[in-house]
């Protein structure tokens, strides 16, 4: 790749930003229409914003993942029966009706994709970031998995297998990542605090500092 | 379809835009779009799979320079046109025609938190036997449907092997056509990276499609 991620990563050149005035008034004029018609609450609309911005995200599953890590019993439900284990810690509902968690090991990395449209769970990670959402993402994932990860920073040896999750279905996949070496003293609650977005997507690893937000 | 969605595989898409401390709604506009469409999903008028086919149906230079929600908010208006919420006109201008109906009752803040937590599942418990088993050779058929299917290209035709069996889920290829639910076993299918990609992939790699009966074949 011509510039490292990280070099980009200030950058903010989303095709939205060219055209964001139009798009406000067009909205706000959709959102009036359906007001007017009964068909939308605005008092709704607001509580669904809200619970997506503030109440369901990455932490959730940082959750999970610390969980699973102190507690083998846990681990192996979340490995199992991951709806219902991941049910236990108050998480549940759209796009995380069907949860699926696997496993990274030494010689295993996961990574999580959908190639036709979005699709992303929900519950545990909350709403999908752009790239995620995005052609060069959904392309490339699935057909050359290492140069993906390369530009995340993130270079995997050639005798580590790599299994890409294509969300084609309601099923949704969250990477269980390693503990990372040098973590036995942490608490659970300190062990969540490492673990990333980026990590239970695939595309990163934990680490035992954490680089930062919502990664 | 064979529509520019179903990019898995593709070239020339350009690098992955990566943000840092990326906001959830990075436009006020993306979070109304956002609301609207799912407070809209509760009438119920049509599916999440006519909603996907929907956004499939946006002609493929506009799918590929519109954003995320640019491409909802498309899709919404032509599902609300479609199913007679709104007329085209009503859309365009944002005015209501005189004297139409008024819809009730509308989502209310109070059900959302119900409504979130306990989602759609696509799971249906009826009996439908399972044509394939876990360890079982597989091939995904070469099937090119003009409508709505979740079977990507890049794995027709291609030899995997049955990983696990997810149980008897909805059929999003009938499903999003309003031609009935035709529920039936969905599988997680695992294709060596080599078989979908050729030699130039790690022998160790691999790529799992979670796929439905309809869409495999004895191998």
């Amino acid at each position: 790749m011509e510039v490292p991620v990280t070099m980009r990563a200030a950058q903010h050149d989303h095709s939205h930003q060219t055209v964001p005035s139009d798009l406000t008034l067009r909205v706000k004029a959709l959102e009036s229409l359906l007001v007017e018609k009964g068909l939308v609450d605005p008092a709704a609309l607001d509580a669904l914003i809200d619970t997506y911005e503030h109440k369901i995200g990455p932490r959730n599953g940082a959750r999970v993942v610390a969980r699973a890590w102190v507690d083998p019993a846990y681990k192996e439900r979340l490995l199992t029966d991951a709806t219902a284990a991941i049910g236990e810690l108050g998480y549940t509902g759209g796009q995380g009706e069907h949860m699926i968690v696997v496993a990274n090991e030494p010689s295993i990395h996961n990574l999580v994709v959908c190639t036709l449209c979005s699709c992303y769970p929900w519950p545990v990670l909350g709403l999908p970031p752009v790239w995620y959402k995005s052609a060069p993402y959904r392309s490339r994932a699935v057909i050359d998995p290492r140069g993906v990860l390369r530009e995340f920073g993130l270079e995997l040896p050639q005798d580590v297998e790599i299994c890409v999750w294509d969300s084609t279905s309601e099923v949704r996949y969250l990477v269980l990542p390693e503990r990372p070496a040098g973590s036995d003293k942490l608490s659970e609650e300190e062990l969540a605090a490492l673990v990333t977005r980026d990590a239970m997507v695939g595309v990163a690893k934990v680490k035992l500092q954490r680089p930062g937000a919502d990664r | 379809m064979n529509g520019v969605h179903d990019m898995g595989g593709m070239h020339g898409m350009g690098p992955i835009q990566y943000e840092s401390n990326e906001p959830v709604f990075p436009e006020a506009w993306e979070a109304r779009v956002f609301a609207l469409y799912r407070a809209m999903r509760a009438w119920p008028k049509w599916t999440g799979d006519a909603s996907r086919h929907a956004v499939e149906l946006i002609p493929a230079p506009e799918y590929l320079s519109m954003s995320y929600y640019e491409q909802r908010l498309h899709a919404l208006i032509e599902l609300m046109v479609e199913s007679g919420l709104v007329t085209r006109a009503e859309a365009e201008s944002g005015k209501a025609v005189p004297d139409s109906p008024k819809a009730t009752p509308a989502l209310i803040a109070s059900a959302v938190p119900a409504m979130v937590a306990k989602g759609k599942p696509a799971s249906r418990e009826v009996l439908v036997a399972a044509r394939f088993t876990v360890g079982q050779r597989v091939r995904a058929r070469n099937l090119h449907p003009a409508g709505h299917t979740r079977l990507p290209r890049y794995a027709r035709g291609k030899l995997g092997t049955i990983h696990r069996d997810h149980g008897i889920h909805v059929f999003p290829d009938t499903n999003a056509h309003s031609l009935g639910e035709k529920p039936q076993h969905l599988y997680s299918v695992r294709f060596a990276a080599r078989e979908l990609w050729g030699e130039q992939s790690s022998e160790r790699d691999a790529v799992y499609i979670d796929m439905w009966d309809d869409y495999l074949e004895y191998a």
